[in-house]
């Protein structure tokens, strides 16, 4: 049953010879065989054999990092030399990217294994995997159920056993929002502690990577491998990365939970907004203490975010053109026929929404009423975190106001914009946040927020462990069909 | 009616470093179609644009030598359109925060006066691919060698009254990016790009409506652009009518400009601040630096030319117009050449010849070291200095050294005077007639003679010995 196994401990058994790594490929490349879920948009099962073969002549030497010979699910946004790299989008169905992201690049050279590029809303705009050219991914927990989105391929790949962990992308949520609906561990850290070079772009002021896992400590052992200055990319903080996993162990007695009162308003379920309080009450248990802050401002949360992101997206997604890569429709009269056909034929109509709100905000005679106050909350949303945090060391709350909903049952995009209403402002704030498995509401899995201040990803990461050491949710698995 | 003509020109600059702007491809001319584009210059997925600092060092270096306000703190935005040849659907550029403010450029004026131009900006952006329309019957063809080229566009206040000043305007932009070695001015390569916007008013008036020229490849162009541009306005005006803000097209072979878009047609840029590059920030150090390595500026140059080498305002002007035509001067003054002498060969025959043949100076065929050695024969009296312009013509078609030259063609001036003697009084023994004359009064038959002494030995003659022999023989 080595699929029950985290990274720590497959490290252990890989380093102990329990198994090689090419023994563990084939374990997980066979029960992505059999899944059902469709969290894979391409399986990568030579590749990865010949990575896992390499990564065990490595360990053979007693070579190799804790990394070594573990395969993972890539986020089909990262790009993968030589590998196709859709985003998830009919547009790029057929682009095999001729390089790698600076991730995959660093997973390779600590000799990983790729399993395969997992599906997501396309472009990762989307909470719910229903946008993705590839179709609905499921819920490991219900069938029925969405994932959650962007990175909903991932989390339920992670949740389902079908990969020790993923990666993952989030500009509005997609990381935090499929982790809770999927009953497993996500975090996004602070913007630019990871590099964004070769994660296909949404929103370039708010994507960040981040890794969907079993544990807080697994997070940890990933984020250190993710982590780091990127000269290729601008936005990328030159500040040392810390040992993620070094005070994982640190006490939490007398840490200070900040519970927005914002995030326990009208809209969170009950069932949900129960489970939250219980998790706090266990933190209170450990030796915390809880404070109620106040964001006044983060009922701006979604008009800024689908202000700015799509101000962004209708630039960063000009580039898809049908004139270099990707998809060209067939036949194009002539050059605008072209541009026309092969974007109105290529993108879905969720990314064609986002592309239009954003072309319209920008335009002249709007940008100051739309671009320019979205910014200008954005720096009030800013504020109330950064007064927030002159007294607590960590916010709490809900990740999603619901727990995993019907494909098909939420039909209009308003409505589903909601569902991002806690997780838009750590985004629009750059700030680091988490999603861990805090318990269960109808059998469905619910997720406890962790927002830090920035840079605070050690201090995230310890509380999260130090709850997983205390409870069980994170390790109760989906019953296998 | 008289009508007043406003002229600001946009001078797109391409900057002289090694590698693109947001990329490390390479940026040198004349590499095979789509051979010098990288993933970030193709605009694939995912890639990032990281700033090159040798292109805000270049445009810094501008800024100081124009006197202008740099802003520490400036901001690359996007400029957002399609077309096939600008790969990620928009232009990274700046917009509101410019690199470099405003600042002033001095331009001598026809009357020998001078004028301040003002600059009201200069800001970084990326140069976009190549369309290339002809090469297939049905398609164009993209070639993104150039896309990702550095730019300085410089943006000058509409302070030029005619075309003839917005040349001088522009020379002056031209010599000065050389001067500080941010640009290779080349034109015909389209490293150095001019658009006119063009308008007129009757004095007095608020400015009129303008029309942007573009397309604009050689000075010469510049000048013809303008002076039809301001004709068709006169014209439309004088009718009655009114002018369209628009994008008129330069058609060089045609010679006449035409409507490309209006103002309505033009596009919407929805510039916003690249979420991918960080505010630019320029530090004093930086700047202090970057001052200390500025070159001498030409009005430095000028006034330096002036003191040291006792030049006229006249020569020093043209003589630092263009860094390599006065470091090809200094270098011939440095060997210790007349400094007259020098200057008049520079400007004149070599100029000429140089213009003929649309030669620069610096791939001139008579090196600064052999102009210097033909006018020290001149100065000691080797040769005159007809001659010497027959010795240029052959040096310049590689006929050989001065030395050679003067050897093989037999052209050595005559310094044994018992011979020129005996030349002269041939001369003055076979024009009897004229003799008279001369001891009549005609002192203009002075001329006469000389012509006759200097066909006699071929020119080899020392015009101002003949002219001594010939008053001493006359008197």
């Amino acid at each position: 049953m080595m699929h029950k196994l985290s990274i720590t401990e497959l490290s252990k058994g890989l380093k102990n010879k329990d198994f090689s790594s090419v023994e563990l490929t084939k374990h997980y490349l066979d029960r992505i065989a059999v899944s059902e879920l469709n969290s894979y948009i391409t399986v990568t099962d030579e590749l990865a054999l010949s990575q896992a073969k390499d990564a065990d002549l490595k360990i053979a030497k007693g070579k190799g990092t804790i990394l070594t010979g573990i395969p993972y699910a890539h986020k089909d946004i990262f790009c993968t030399k030589g590998v196709k790299t859709s985003a998830g989008s009919k547009m790029l169905d057929s682009f095999i990217s001729p390089y790698d992201a600076t991730i995959t690049e660093k997973f390779n050279n600590e000799n990983m294994v790729m399993l395969g590029k997992t599906n997501m809303d396309e472009f990762a705009m989307g909470s719910s995997n229903e946008n993705s050219y590839y179709g609905p991914v499921k819920n490991p927990w219900d069938q029925k159920r969405v994932p959650g989105g962007s990175s909903g391929g991932s989390a339920a790949a992670v949740a389902a056993r079908i990969a020790p962990f993923a990666t993952g992308t989030d500009t509005g949520g997609s990381i935090r929002q499929p982790a809770s609906l999927c009953g497993i561990t996500g975090i996004k850290p602070t913007y630019g502690r990871i590099s964004r070079y070769g994660m296909i772009a949404y929103a370039s002021s708010l994507d960040q990577a981040g890794p969907l896992t079993q544990t807080a400590e697994d997070a940890a052992i990933v984020l250190n491998s993710m982590s780091g200055f990127d000269d290729k990319d601008s936005t990328s903080a030159t500040k040392e990365t810390p040992d993620y996993t070094k005070n994982l162990g640190n006490s939490i007695k007398g840490l200070k939970i900040g519970l927005p009162r914002e995030f326990f308003s009208e809209g969170l379920e009950s069932d949900v907004e129960k489970v939250i309080m219980q998790s706090i009450s266990e933190f209170e248990a450990m030796g915390a203490e809880v404070h109620e802050v106040s964001l006044p401002n983060s009922a701006y949360a979604i008009p800024t975010y689908y202000i700015v992101a799509p101000c962004e997206c209708s630039s960063n997604l000009s580039r898809f053109d049908g004139v270099r890569y990707g998809y060209r429709c067939d036949d194009p009269k002539d050059l605008n026929d072209l541009y026309l056909r092969s974007r109105s034929e290529g993108f879905g109509d969720e990314v064609k929404r986002r592309i239009m709100i954003g072309t319209y905000a920008l335009s002249a005679g709007y940008y100051d009423a739309y671009y320019l106050k979205a910014q200008k909350v954005r720096h009030l949303i800013s504020e109330d975190f950064k007064k927030a945090f002159k007294s607590v060391d960590v916010i709490m709350g809900p990740v999603s106001p619901t727990t995993a909903f019907e494909i098909g049952t939420v039909k209009d995009s308003v409505s589903m914009y909601l569902a991002d209403i806690y997780t838009l402002s750590a985004n629009l704030a750059g700030l680091p946040g988490m999603s861990i498995p805090a318990g269960f509401s109808n059998n469905l899995p619910v997720g406890l927020q962790l927002i830090g201040n920035h840079w605070s990803e050690e201090t995230l990461l310890n509380v999260a462990h130090q709850f997983q050491l205390q409870t069980n949710w994170h390790s109760q698995l989906p019953v296998e069909p | 009616m008289t009508w007043e003509t406003v002229i600001g020109l946009e001078i797109h600059s391409q900057l002289r470093t090694k590698s693109k702007i947001f990329s490390g491809a390479s940026t040198a001319f004349g590499a095979k179609p789509n051979t010098q584009a990288c993933a970030v210059d193709l605009g694939y997925p995912g890639v990032l644009p990281v700033l090159n600092k040798e292109a805000v060092n270049m445009a810094l270096s501008f800024g100081l030598a124009v006197n202008a306000k740099i802003n520490q703190h400036s901001i690359f935005a996007r400029k957002n359109y399609f077309y096939p040849d600008l790969p990620k659907g928009y232009q990274i550029s700046q917009f509101e925060l410019p690199i470099v403010g405003q600042g002033e450029i001095e331009i001598p004026l026809e009357d020998g006066q001078n004028k301040m131009v003002g600059i009201t900006r200069a800001h970084l952006e990326e140069d976009a691919g190549k369309s290339i329309h002809d090469l297939y019957d049905d398609f164009t063809a993209i070639d993104l060698n150039r896309a990702g080229t550095p730019l300085l566009e410089i943006v000058s206040e509409p302070d030029m009254s005619s075309a003839k000043e917005a040349v001088t305007y522009a020379k002056k932009i031209h010599s000065l990016v050389q001067y500080i070695g941010i640009c290779d001015g080349n034109m015909q390569e389209g490293s150095f790009r001019c658009d006119a916007n063009v308008s007129i008013r009757k004095k007095g008036d608020e400015l009129g409506t303008r029309a942007e020229l573009k397309n604009i490849n050689s000075f010469k162009f510049l000048e013809k652009a303008i002076n039809l541009e301001v004709e068709r306005q006169i014209d439309i005006l004088e009718d009655g009518g009114s002018i369209v803000q628009e994008t008129r097209l330069y058609d060089a072979v045609k010679n006449e400009t035409r409507s490309m878009r209006s103002k309505e047609e033009a596009n919407d840029y929805r510039y916003f601040p690249d979420p991918d590059l960080l505010p630019v920030a320029i530090n004093d150090e930086l700047l202090s630096q970057i001052k200390k390595s500025l070159p001498e500026l030409p009005t430095e140059k000028k006034i330096r030319f002036i003191k040291d080498f006792g030049l006229s305002e006249y020569d020093a002007e043209n003589l630092t117009a263009q860094i390599d035509i006065a470091d090809y001067f200094e270098s011939m003054i440095a060997k210790g050449a007349d400094v007259k002498l020098s200057a008049n060969w520079v400007m004149g025959d070599l100029s000429a010849s140089l213009n003929k043949n649309q030669i620069e100076i610096q791939d001139s065929p008579i090196s600064a070291i052999e102009l210097y050695e033909l006018i020290t024969k001149i100065s000691d009296n080797t040769i005159s200095g007809k001659i010497a312009k027959d010795i240029f013509k052959s040096m310049w078609e590689g006929k050989g050294s001065v030395e050679e030259i003067i050897e093989n063609q037999g052209l050595k001036q005559m310094t044994d005077i018992d011979a020129l003697e005996g030349i002269i009084d041939e001369v003055v023994n076979n024009n009897t007639l004229q003799v008279q004359q001369f001891k009549d009064g005609n002192s203009k038959l002075l001329g006469f003679f000389v012509g006759q002494v200097m066909k006699a030995t071929n020119g080899k003659a020392n015009p101002k010995q003949v002219n001594k022999i010939l008053n001493d023989k006359l008197s």
